[in-house]
């Protein structure tokens, strides 16, 4: 366990570095002049000014020269420094990255406790009124993107009925208390939610067909144990097993944030920020950013294959 | 005709219609879910409308009217115009041109590589199957919409780098599948047989093996369309994807984040909302409907 371990980790080095080289080799290829991008046309730069400015941030060096000092500087834990406003590129990650993981987290968490016990409720029941309705509705949460969702719940919920605020993280006039942020919090996370649940029922009612006709439940019948006993001790845990890796599967989409949900109730996550950094030509952010988000990925993948191993005892690494 | 006579034809018709017989009755199931039936012809309808725009809409889609500017659904625009006098109705049928066609596209890019790379994947095993699933397993669990966000945001905005840019990220999943497929259909006689008498790989890959892939393959395409649908939508909501005035749904749903167009001028963004929903809502009935009609035990 502790050598596969060792093993996943070391693989995982090369894997970050192949990121961070596509990702600089992408903004190397793009046409149009990086400066271009900071420097507001109203300025009226002169052209040895603009050179100062390249020379400062660096940027009159060779690519691959640029990149090595980024990866040296990223050893000795430096992140660098923005483009566009001078400020640390690790601050304003750490701060976004703290939101995105609250408003996906509280989504993600609605997801698997609503989508996981309708799935198994509606998996008990096949072809019922139940069984049509919730699948019905699931297929209406995957196939209505969160854009859609998120646009009218704004519109209804807080512009119209007026029971939630319309964006942002905290109050504008006040300090943020518990409650504001639970209160700001609301609807963006529903509305995120809705897909989790959709996509966590159908894999949920699917593993549980599955498993209801599995020979060891007909044993079970055979010997005589009582209905619920078979259900709740033989069917539910097996066919939650696999519903662990579509959880897991999820957990680096926390990171990236929702870009749309976040876009529309303006919440202060990675999704906007990587957004700014994308159209904004911000290397030093887009860098920071995608070394975190593939960590992430990577540190999920790793312990979804670990948490597998620990609820399935079929499942061995060596 | 002498006896012999018969049987030899009536052995070949019964060789001819096995095939013919299980498409027979793999379309006898997909009737059977009526859902994906009635999302079948609905469907139909979205996309005749969309490739007889030119005939079914009264006005251009960039065609600007300031004197009509902002009007309410009305006899003369039946869902109303936009900011700049645009018919909403032409635009919504024009941009179901766009959405479609950048959904087909990309999964069509999608599948030949993801059946490129399964196929050489299942076939050959060893150290090629290692090196290209750490390749698919890499991009299927990198979120692709970063990547999407950040060739989207560089590349100069075209109908056509969309297409790539959804196509490049989306193969993954069809690459596991065929590569599944092709590591149990390997090892069946005929395979062997055809092995044994000098067919060559690249024949035994495209002419033994593919054809029998396509049909749990196909479930999945469909799921796939659906969902370039809505990632074209999403990109051209955050105003990175088709570049205006060539409509799509998508950036026509990009009013709605103008907070007076979603409150006050419904008629901008609800069209494109609903065929967006609808559209994507049979595609993926249709494919649940594949699904249960050529193998009910697929998991997707």
């Amino acid at each position: 366990m502790l050598k596969y371990l060792a093993r996943r980790l070391l693989v995982s080095i090369p894997v970050l570095i192949s990121i961070t080289i596509i990702i600089f080799t992408l903004t190397e290829l793009a046409p149009g002049d990086v400066v271009d991008y900071f420097v507001s046309p109203e300025m009226e730069m002169s052209p040895e000014a603009m050179e100062a400015l390249r020379i400062r941030f660096g940027l009159d060096q060779p690519a691959p020269v640029r990149y090595l000092n980024w990866l040296g500087n990223l050893v000795q834990g430096e992140l660098g420094y923005r483009f566009t406003d001078g400020q640390p590129v690790l601050d304003a990650v750490s701060r976004r990255l703290s939101a995105s993981l609250l408003l996906m987290g509280t989504a993600l968490g609605i997801g698997i406790v609503i989508g996981i016990p309708l799935g198994v409720f509606i998996g008990l029941r096949q072809y019922s009124f139940w069984d049509f309705t919730f699948t019905g509705f699931s297929f209406l949460g995957i196939s209505t993107p969160a854009f859609v969702t998120g646009i009218l719940a704004l519109l209804v919920f807080s512009i119209r009925l007026n029971w939630f605020p319309s964006g942002g993280m905290r109050p504008v006039a006040s300090d943020p208390t518990l409650l504001s942020t639970i209160h700001h919090l609301m609807l963006p996370s529903l509305v995120l939610s809705l897909n989790y649940i959709a996509t966590f029922m159908r894999y949920t009612r699917f593993s549980m067909l599955e498993v209801v006709r599995a020979d060891y439940v007909t044993t079970a019948r055979a010997k005589g144990l009582a209905s619920p006993a078979i259900t709740w001790r033989h069917i539910v845990p097996n066919a939650i097993l696999p519903v662990i890796t579509v959880v897991g599967l999820s957990v680096p989409g926390l990171v990236v944030g929702a870009v749309f949900t976040e876009t529309i109730f303006s919440w202060p996550g990675m999704g906007t920020l990587y957004l700014q950094a994308v159209t904004g030509r911000d290397v030093p952010l887009l860098m920071g950013m995608n070394l975190v988000i593939a960590l992430f990925v990577l540190t999920a993948n790793i312990v979804t294959d670990l948490a597998y191993a620990i609820v399935d005892p079929r499942i061995r690494y060596d | 005709m002498t006896k012999p006579m018969t049987t030899t034809t009536s052995i070949a018709t019964i060789e001819q219609d096995a095939p013919r017989e299980l498409k027979n009755r793999a379309l006898r199931r997909f009737l059977k879910h009526r859902l994906a039936t009635i999302s079948s012809v609905v469907l139909l309808l979205i996309s005749l409308a969309a490739i007889f725009a030119p005939l079914i809409a009264s006005y251009g889609y960039d065609k600007i009217d300031l004197r009509a500017a902002g009007t309410p659904p009305s006899e003369a625009h039946l869902l109303g115009t936009d900011r700049v006098g645009r018919d909403i109705f032409s635009r919504t049928l024009y941009g179901g041109q766009v959405s479609l066609a950048v959904g087909i596209g990309a999964t069509a890019i999608a599948t030949v590589i993801g059946t490129i790379i399964g196929s050489l994947s299942g076939y050959y095993r060893g150290w090629v199957d290692a090196l290209l699933m750490r390749l698919t397993d890499t991009v299927m669990t990198f979120p692709s919409i970063v990547i999407m966000l950040t060739l989207a945001a560089l590349l100069p905005r075209s109908v056509w780098n969309i297409v790539l840019i959804i196509g490049l990220l989306s193969w993954p999943a069809v690459a596991r599948l065929v590569r599944g497929q092709f590591l149990s259909i390997r090892e069946a006689e005929f395979v062997t047989a055809a092995r044994v008498i000098g067919v060559p790989d690249w024949r035994i890959i495209l002419v033994h093996i593919l054809p029998n892939v396509f049909a749990p393959l196909i479930a999945l395409i469909t799921f796939s369309v659906g969902s370039a649908i809505l990632t074209e939508a999403g990109l051209s909501f955050l105003g990175l994807g088709v570049p205006p005035p060539t409509p799509s749904w998508g950036n026509m749903l990009e009013s709605a984040r103008n907070l007076d167009i979603l409150v006050n001028v419904p008629w901008m963004w609800i069209p494109p909302a609903i065929t967006t929903v609808l559209t994507v809502l049979c595609v993926n009935f249709i494919g649940d409907g594949i699904r249960d009609a050529v193998d009910p035990r697929l998991v997707l």
